[in-house]
């Protein structure tokens, strides 16, 4: 008896729940305007938020099209192209030479690469401190702790508090990869770096902290800290990041970001790639610290 | 007519009494189903590297390649906040309960007590929040270091979160402690503060310990306070007032990034292993000190 009623509630739960949640779904579908069709999408850690945000935007507009995202690193999202497990790959590196000839030999496409945004780091320090720029030299032996004092680098003399993104941000590795790694490709981040989980606690500490050093992207950046000029070697000028110096490949902390598909992208694919380019997909863009393309 | 009702309200007995069953039985279920899931995902990080390298490792390197997982420094972090933690929150806390319970008015008490109530509910980021905006500068500037964000701001921090359940529980305590002794120690003569330390602490001291106990559970387990003023340094501390790691925050912020049961992810539930297996430690300590102090107490 006791068990009858209760399967009787848990049926009527389930009924009023399922109601609930299919309710919204019916009544938007009734005004889909382009293609319908379903979109994987694989590829780049760094760049998996701005492809769910992409993704989550589109849907909302054109609720006949449902685009999977999921990460697993540019080299997976390439692999998963070539073997047609994915409609787009997002890489935040480009294709080497023998994936584009993996890919023509094995499946006889050419993977069309398309840029979608540029990744750009800003590196700040408080403004009370009298350096204004590094080498990307420098930045390195900072972030690797063989320097830990702002004297060898040209400022007071006291201790580097060094800000780092933590683990679970692309720029984390993005910045490993083209500044600590830049010489040494075994190189880490050094014991005493403090890994901060949000850009924003890391530019919070670097405006009243007066020996601290941070990186982040430029949608942080504020009239509290300080940007630095970042030289590519002792000879050359220093360059503050800014659209411009992103997008001319001046300022030497900064990458394209690509989504490829196999050949030029037709149907729902080219609807969706031709929305990411437009004002409101790079609007996505800036709002998730991407440099915009446009 | 009459057996209707009755039939109705036997039935509706019987399920109050199935459910009260089931919610009983539910914890068990869920506790074993939590805990078989954490060594199930947690246990295949051990052949990739050992558990003797795992938990004394100092390199904690999860995204590199090869990547490395030694989890010392942020046990070394936990237990080093939880000590702060507790070393602010005992004295006061279990001050605060004895001023309640044995010297303030009933009004002043009838005040506080809601009080404490609503510092036991705020949430874990605000403290968070307000120990990175208020409290992190000023023990920076206090003891002049090169960071305010360091164990022993997170130690602060988290020593209002453990407050009061300290307080509550210990207030319990002194509060049941039989009228009888406290008479019996002013008719010798003793004075308030002599009665307090001599009398009434002893006597409610089961109460006592379980509530720090449970304090001790509270700090350790505390996730979020710590992530946002503890520093975020992966090397081991070697002074409170370093910036260090903590398991639970670690754990916080790398899961959502991990890929599905790759080492990364086996590491962080292995991690959570080991958080369960400190946790069970100290109930089962707590536990034994009861039991100790209730024998005890018996002899008495």
């Amino acid at each position: 008896m006791k068990l009858k009623r209760l399967i009787w509630i848990f049926v009527v739960l389930v009924i009023l729940a399922s109601a609930c949640t299919s309710a919204p779904g019916t009544s938007s579908t009734s005004s889909t305007p382009a293609g319908t069709g379903s979109i994987v999408v694989k590829g780049s850690d760094t760049m998996v938020n701005l492809a769910s945000a992409w993704a989550e935007e589109y849907q909302l507009k054109n609720p006949g099209v449902k685009i999977s995202v999921s990460g697993g690193g540019s080299g997976f999202g390439i692999t998963a192209l070539i073997d047609g497990t994915t409609d787009i790959c997002n890489n935040s590196r480009p294709w080497k030479q023998e994936e584009i000839a993996r890919a023509k030999k094995e499946k006889g496409f050419d993977p069309v690469q398309i840029v979608v945004a540029l990744d750009g780091v800003t590196v700040v320090v408080n403004p009370q401190n009298p350096v204004n720029d590094l080498t990307m030299e420098q930045l390195a032996a900072i972030y690797t702790g063989k320097i830990s004092n702002w004297r060898e680098v040209g400022g007071l003399d006291a201790p580097i508090v060094v800000l780092s993104r933590d683990s679970n941000s692309g720029t984390h590795v993005f910045f490993k990869e083209h500044v600590l790694q830049a010489k040494d490709k075994n190189a880490e981040y050094g014991s005493d770096v403090q890994f901060l989980p949000t850009s924003q606690s890391i530019h919070d500490e670097v405006a009243r902290n007066p020996n601290a050093i941070g990186y982040f992207g430029l949608g942080y950046l504020s009239d509290k800290v300080k940007v630095l000029g970042i030289k590519k070697d002792a000879s050359s000028d220093a360059v503050k990041p800014s659209l411009e110096s992103i997008k001319d490949g001046s300022y030497p902390i900064a990458r394209p970001l690509f989504v490829t598909t196999k050949g030029q992208p037709e149907g729902i694919i080219k609807e969706y790639i031709d929305w990411i380019l437009s004002p409101e997909g790079q609007r996505i863009v800036s709002e998730l610290d991407f440099v915009p393309i446009s | 007519m009459g057996t209707v009702p009755i039939f109705r309200k036997r039935l509706w007995e019987r399920i109050v009494e199935a459910l009260i069953h089931f919610s009983g039985w539910i914890t068990l279920i869920i506790l074993g189903l939590i805990t078989v899931m954490l060594f199930r995902e947690g246990l295949p990080i051990f052949s990739y590297t050992n558990p003797l390298s795992f938990i004394f490792g100092t390199t904690w390197l999860p995204v590199s390649s090869p990547p490395q997982f030694g989890i010392l420094p942020f046990i070394v972090g936990s237990l080093v906040v939880t000590f702060v933690a507790l070393l602010i929150a005992i004295p006061l806390g279990v001050g605060a309960a004895a001023f309640l319970s044995e010297i303030a008015s009933s009004g002043l008490r009838e005040l506080l007590k809601p009080i404490i109530e609503i510092l036991a509910g705020i949430p874990s980021i605000v403290l968070g929040f307000i120990g990175f905006i208020l409290l992190a500068p000023v023990v920076q500037s206090i003891f002049h270091l090169s960071t305010g964000l360091n164990g022993l701001t997170a130690g602060i921090m988290l020593s209002l979160i453990c407050l009061p359940t300290i307080i509550s529980i210990s207030e319990d305590a002194i509060s049941a402690v039989p009228k009888e002794y406290k008479e019996a120690s002013y008719a010798l003569g003793a004075t308030k503060w002599q009665t307090i330390r001599k009398v009434i602490l002893p006597a409610s001291s089961p109460g006592i310990v379980a509530s720090i106990m449970l304090g001790i559970g509270r700090a350790i387990g505390e996730t979020m306070t710590v992530l946002m003023v503890s520093g975020g340094r992966l090397s081991i501390p070697t002074n409170i007032t370093d910036p260090m790691s903590v398991l639970t925050a670690r754990i916080a912020i790398e899961i959502n990034n991990a890929s599905f049961r790759g080492l990364q992810f086996q590491a962080l539930f292995a991690m959570g292993i080991v958080l369960f297996l400190i946790t069970l430690v100290v109930n089962i300590i707590s536990d034994l000190v009861l039991e100790k102090q209730k024998r005890r107490l018996g002899q008495l």
